[in-house]
């Protein structure tokens, strides 16, 4: 009974482990390959751990391509969207939770429509609508049009939800005005809320690739997933330089996501998983 | 619940709420907090989808006034369009692919992750975690070297096991299950997570009452934790059906395009050729819709027999 419990146990561990290392392996070989020279790379037999390094991969990334400037558009973009993103899904979910109001149930409908709703469905007009707009090559083609998701409409009111009515009444009867009701009471008990919803545009425009590759098309405006897959072209940088790019990119986003990691998982999960 | 709270609202307003500009305040003030909202929502959403399904019943072969050729588009994608149909193919074996192996496998380290003779769960839950993060870019650009056919670190671990090279990235026959593998690597992790979180969700309590009557281990799993995960279940089925039809960067990437013999082409791929690419933007339209209107289809079905089988 004891050792088979053992057994278990060891079973158990083992299984985690290996899932773990066939996660993490490519991830791995991605920051060795970003400082081996490619001579080491292109030979028998290939080791996960290089033998010889060199930094000779960031000072051609930096020195041969667009990289850094890269990095820059996408940090301000996605700062932009991602505000947009918390405030304006704040306000929409504070008035679905706590108001009502004539066409309330359409208005929730046509929320819950675009949480459904493909992107492929629209591409073509919204490109369209680029042009009419003159904004190819813009980065309000990427901060606007997905500014607002049905989803985070849909989990800001689930986290507003859960603020007491009283306090609202209260502040109210304080001679509170409407605004201030929102700045003051809401905005700071839903904060929780407000950074998964910030987390996820902020991802969503970092990770994001077929729609800016859409309206992206001069060297200098593109951002690091573009800019990224074009590296990968002949005559220009070495592989070794495309993973030192791949992982400038993803350091800082995975340090936020993991530092949020259960907020994250219980906001993608909401409705899904009862609290 | 909201309107849970509005009859207790009314009754307490009645006497401390008289004046005029606070009532005209309170009836104007949701629509000021929807108003950025809906103005978005009905530039960048409402409008194109509608002006899609009319650039769809047009021949538009550039930006300029076009053709009006009726439902011709669709008949043609429907009846004649063979690439289209490929892609469809390839989506749904996509789907089916990394469907059944991703749960049993996501369940499973869910299970294992949850029991208490777990050692480092923490570090393991982080690990798990990252694919889901990663850029479906970067990840196509690691993947291209871990499957390239001579250097790659997978048939270098073949060749030290005397197996042959497996040309990973350029045979037809080999290039879907690649797909399907590096799909597996992307969402196994994160699902187990989401699951993990779903069997925490469930009260001990439950599971122990099964046990004091003498279930075993697996049937307390397969009558109480299972049918009790069902939403989860749902929820990461529903979004691996279609987040399967709507891949695009790691096929576009991985098989510059669609692969040797459009083994990996897939629709959204084929949407960007056609559309971007040879700018036949009423005909990519159709294709958009179409889709759509698959996808709502297929995961109407997938909802159904889900809700069936859990009785």
């Amino acid at each position: 009974m004891l050792l088979r419990r053992h057994l278990g146990t060891a079973a158990l561990n083992g299984f985690i482990l290996v899932g773990l290392v066939l996660t993490i392996a490519p991830l791995v070989f991605m920051i060795s390959a970003s400082i081996r020279p490619e001579s080491e790379l292109f030979s028998f037999p290939v080791t996960l751990y290089p033998k010889e390094t060199t930094g000779d991969n960031y000072s051609s990334l930096f020195e041969r391509t667009h990289y850094a400037t890269w990095y820059v558009n996408t940090f301000i973009t996605a700062t932009f969207r991602t505000l947009l993103a918390v405030f304006l899904s704040a306000m929409a979910g504070y008035a679905f939770a706590k108001f009502n109001f004539r066409f309330k149930r359409f208005f929730f409908m046509l929320v819950l429509i675009t949480l459904t709703l493909p992107f492929h469905v629209l591409v073509i007009s919204l490109f369209k609508l680029m042009v009419i707009f003159q904004w190819l090559n813009s980065y309000w083609a990427i901060i606007l049009p997905s500014a607002v998701s049905g989803f985070s409409i849909f989990l800001m009111r689930q986290y507003i939800l859960s603020v007491p009515d009283d306090l609202i009444d209260a502040a109210r009867v304080d001679g509170s005005s409407e605004m201030g009701i929102f700045w003051r009471i809401i905005v700071p008990l839903v904060r929780p809320g407000m950074a998964v919803v910030g987390i996820l545009a902020f991802a969503a425009t970092w990770n994001d690739y077929l729609w800016p590759l859409i309206v992206l098309s001069q060297k200098e405006k593109y951002l690091l997933t573009i800019g990224i897959a074009t590296m990968d072209g002949p005559y220009e940088v070495e592989y070794g330089a495309i993973m030192a790019g791949s992982l400038l990119s993803t350091v800082p986003i995975v340090i936020v996501f993991l530092s949020m990691q259960s907020q994250i998982i219980a906001g993608l999960t909401a409705g899904a998983v009862r609290e | 619940m909201a309107s849970a709270s509005a009859p207790s609202k009314m009754i307490r307003e009645g006497p401390v709420r008289q004046w005029r500009w606070d009532n005209f305040e309170r009836r104007i003030i949701p629509y000021v907090f929807l108003a950025p909202f809906l103005i978005i929502f009905a530039v960048f959403t409402v409008y194109p989808v509608i002006d899609s399904f009319f650039i769809s019943l047009h021949k538009m072969d550039s930006l300029d006034p076009s053709r009006y050729v009726g439902l011709d588009n669709y008949v043609r994608l429907i009846t004649r369009d063979s690439r289209f149909h490929k892609s469809l193919i390839n989506a749904s074996v996509f789907a089916l692919g990394t469907v059944f192996l991703q749960l049993p496998l996501s369940l499973g380290l869910a299970l294992a992750l949850d029991s208490r003779r777990i050692k480092y769960r923490a570090i393991a839950r982080m690990g798990f975690f990252i694919p889901y993060i990663t850029s479906a870019v970067v990840a196509s650009m690691i993947f291209q070297f871990v499957f390239e056919e001579r250097y790659g670190m997978i048939n270098g671990l073949l060749n030290a096991l005397g197996y042959d090279p497996v040309p990973w990235l350029r045979s037809a026959e080999v290039a879907m299950p690649t797909l399907i593998i590096v799909g597996l690597w992307t969402w196994v992790g994160s699902n187990s997570l989401f699951f993990l979180a779903g069997l925490q969700s469930i009260p001990e309590e439950l599971k122990e009452a099964a046990r004091i009557d003498g279930a075993t281990e697996f049937k307390v799993f397969w009558h109480v934790t299972f049918p009790l995960l069902r939403p989860v279940t749902t929820f990461v089925v529903t979004l691996g059906i279609i987040g399967s039809y709507s891949l695009f960067a790691q096929p576009f990437l991985l098989f510059d395009g669609s692969g040797p013999r459009d083994s990996v082409l897939m629709p959204l791929v084929y949407l960007y050729q056609r559309g971007f690419e040879s700018f036949k933007l009423g005909y990519g339209a159709a294709i958009g819709y179409l889709l759509t209107v698959i996808i709502i289809m297929v995961t109407g079905i997938q909802l159904a027999l889900m809700r069936k089988w859990g009785g």
